[in-house]
């Protein structure tokens, strides 16, 4: 079926002319109507954009065959999570709070899409505004994960997780600020991979954490995510964050040898509360990376019990003052008052739901007078000794591998009334956002009933996406778990 | 340093959300546990450490000085919930 197709596939069959962009884009629509009913994983379709978007990327391919041997996801549908700007559009980022908001341009990621001949296509579920940890904060309706619709599929890009695993499209595009593409890659059995800081512009991203948010791809694996990241990356003068090296070629022809590569293991993450059903899956990657010549060591990165803390202290402090621009004056939703204080309080109040309120309020409070060096100064310091962890890891190993959950998916509403567990469930991807690392999950086992997936955590050091991608392609040429997908 | 002594009311004026009385209780709850919880930063010995607030920081990143295109008015006032004449419209300011 043209909808199981890999970004790869699909790609080399629209340039080899066996499939055409639009019988692709109707594969994928057709999909979409049939199976979004459950898992809810999109917001917004327009479908006639889609349809004179494939049309024109197949006039490209049969009139302009220069052009088109340029653009090498050309024809191809990828659906965009609900955060990033795409021009003519509604972008909500599964908020009340943005009203009808239409985006009057493109974001770089979309823009750098769009020229490598892709279709960006559909607005995707989130938590909103990018906060929470399994979908229940959309404002909408919550995305639910295709393997067992009773679970969420992750957050906060569960929806472009939920759609990948439903195979809904080849490919999306999600953003991740403590783990939002890898936790709910792992929870819904796809590849997702975050990209060192700076990687990916965040020009047309709806910042949530500046300091930490990075866009990258859901995939079906590694190969693929190598596609999208060599389309999307780049230095961007648009975003003075973004890091002006050159994008890798290496990402497009991935090499599976890891004969000699050294791979760390740090036992802070040997914890007590994790699932025995993560650490046999953990152990049993270990040793099929080891069976092809990886050394398996042990480092320490020994302030990984203060990542928490330290993150939502200082995420939370950057989103208060982020969302500070989200004043009922101009653009979004209004509520009316007699002056200026009142109508930005009461559309607030409005327009947000409770756990943006609640980070607004929590960074609010860390950051103002008297609790600023208390908190946000002291977690500053705090999160230079994490990244000086990681420096000193990566100093003797070429990769680190951690389960990127402590639990499979969970059930909805387990954890939805106790804030402080659902922070707790980010404990193993956290770091990489504070570190500045790159990181991918991969799918690499499941538990037994209900069948759900798990996923491994492959961390590099910055800028070294090539590592972790090749470590993932090795780890999905030894097994199937990536190949497997829920019956809908 | 502990989430005893949050004043949510303050707070919630300071972050300009009109919170009503039920929510400033439950967030009240919630987030002296949050608080008390970021409190361990406090065992964490932070003497001559930098702090991070960027994990590759870039100082002074600058472009050229050159005009280019940019929204139109119009096209930056199309969200707006009030608008005329070209420009926002907002509650009064000054008497």
């Amino acid at each position: 079926m043209a909808f199981d197709l890999t970004v790869k596939e699909a790609a080399g069959r629209v340039r080899d002319g066996s499939i055409s962009s639009t019988e692709l884009t109707r594969a994928c629509i057709e999909r979409i109507r049939e199976v979004d009913g459950k898992v809810h994983a999109v917001l917004e379709l327009d479908e006639d954009e889609a349809f004179a978007m494939a049309a024109e990327a197949d006039r490209i391919r049969s009139e302009e065959p220069e052009r088109a041997a340029q653009m090498p996801l050309l024809g191809v549908p990828i659906g965009i999570k609900d955060l990033l700007a795409v021009r003519g559009h509604s972008l909500r980022c599964a908020s009340r709070m943005l009203g009808n908001f239409n985006s009057p341009y493109d974001g770089t990621a979309i823009a750098r899409l769009r020229k490598a001949g892709a279709i960006p296509l559909a607005r995707l579920n989130m938590d909103e505004f990018a906060m929470g940890s399994s979908n229940e904060n959309s404002a909408f309706k919550p995305s639910l994960n295709p393997w067992d619709l009773e679970r969420v599929p992750g957050g906060s890009s569960g929806g472009s997780a939920a759609a990948v695993a439903a195979r809904e499209f080849p490919a999306t595009l999600g953003t991740d600020t403590g783990g939002s593409i890898r936790q709910p890659a792992a929870f819904c059995g796809c590849t997702g991979l975050k990209p060192t800081y700076g990687r990916v512009s965040r020009y047309g991203l709806v910042a949530f954490a500046s300091s930490f948010d990075q866009i990258g791809p859901l995939t079906r694996n590694a190969e693929d995510a190598g596609l999208i990241l060599h389309a999307i990356a780049g230095h961007d003068p648009m975003d003075s964050t973004s890091v002006p090296k050159p994008v890798d070629d290496a990402w497009l022809n991935l090499n599976p040898e890891i004969k000699g590569m050294k791979i760390g293991i740090p036992m802070e993450y040997r914890r007590p509360e994790l699932d025995p059903v993560i650490t046999a899956a953990w152990d049993e990657a270990l040793k099929k990376l080891s069976s092809a010549g990886a050394e398996i060591v042990e480092v320490s990165l020994p302030h990984t019990e203060y990542a928490i803390a330290t993150y939502y202290i200082l995420t939370t402090a950057e989103a208060s003052s982020n969302l500070a621009r989200f004043d009922g004056i101009r653009y979004g939703l209004r509520v009316d008052g007699n002056d200026p204080y009142t109508l930005n309080s009461r559309s607030r109040e409005a327009g947000f739901g409770p756990e943006v309120k609640r980070r607004i309020i929590l960074g609010t409070y860390v950051l103002s007078s008297g609790y600023c060096d208390a908190y946000y100064i002291k977690a500053q310091k705090v999160r230079t000794l994490i990244r000086q962890d990681f420096e000193r890891a990566f100093g003797s190993v070429d990769a680190i591998i951690t389960p990127t959950t402590p639990t499979p998916a969970f059930r909805i509403g387990q954890k939805s009334k106790d804030p402080l567990e659902m922070y707790l469930s980010d404990i193993f991807t956290i770091s990489s956002n504070l570190a500045g690392n790159c990181g991918i999950s991969v799918p690499c086992g499941f538990t037994d009933n209900p069948r759900l997936p798990l996923g491994l955590q492959v961390i590099g050091p910055a800028f070294r996406e090539d590592t972790v991608l090749n470590i993932a392609h090795a780890y999905q040429q030894m097994t199937d778990w990536h190949l497997q997908f829920p019956e809908l | 340093m502990a989430g005893t002594d949050l004043n949510i009311e303050y707070i919630a004026q300071l972050a300009r959300i009109e919170l009503t009385q039920d929510e400033k209780d439950e967030l009240g709850q919630q987030l002296k546990a949050v608080i008390d919880y970021m409190d361990q930063l406090g065992r964490v010995d932070v003497t001559g450490v930098e702090p991070t607030s960027h994990p590759f920081p870039m100082d002074n990143v600058t472009r050229a000085d050159e005009p280019g295109v940019s929204l139109t008015n119009e096209e930056a006032l199309r969200n707006a919930p009030s608008s005329s004449n070209g420009l926002f419209i907002v509650p009064r300011i000054v008497e």
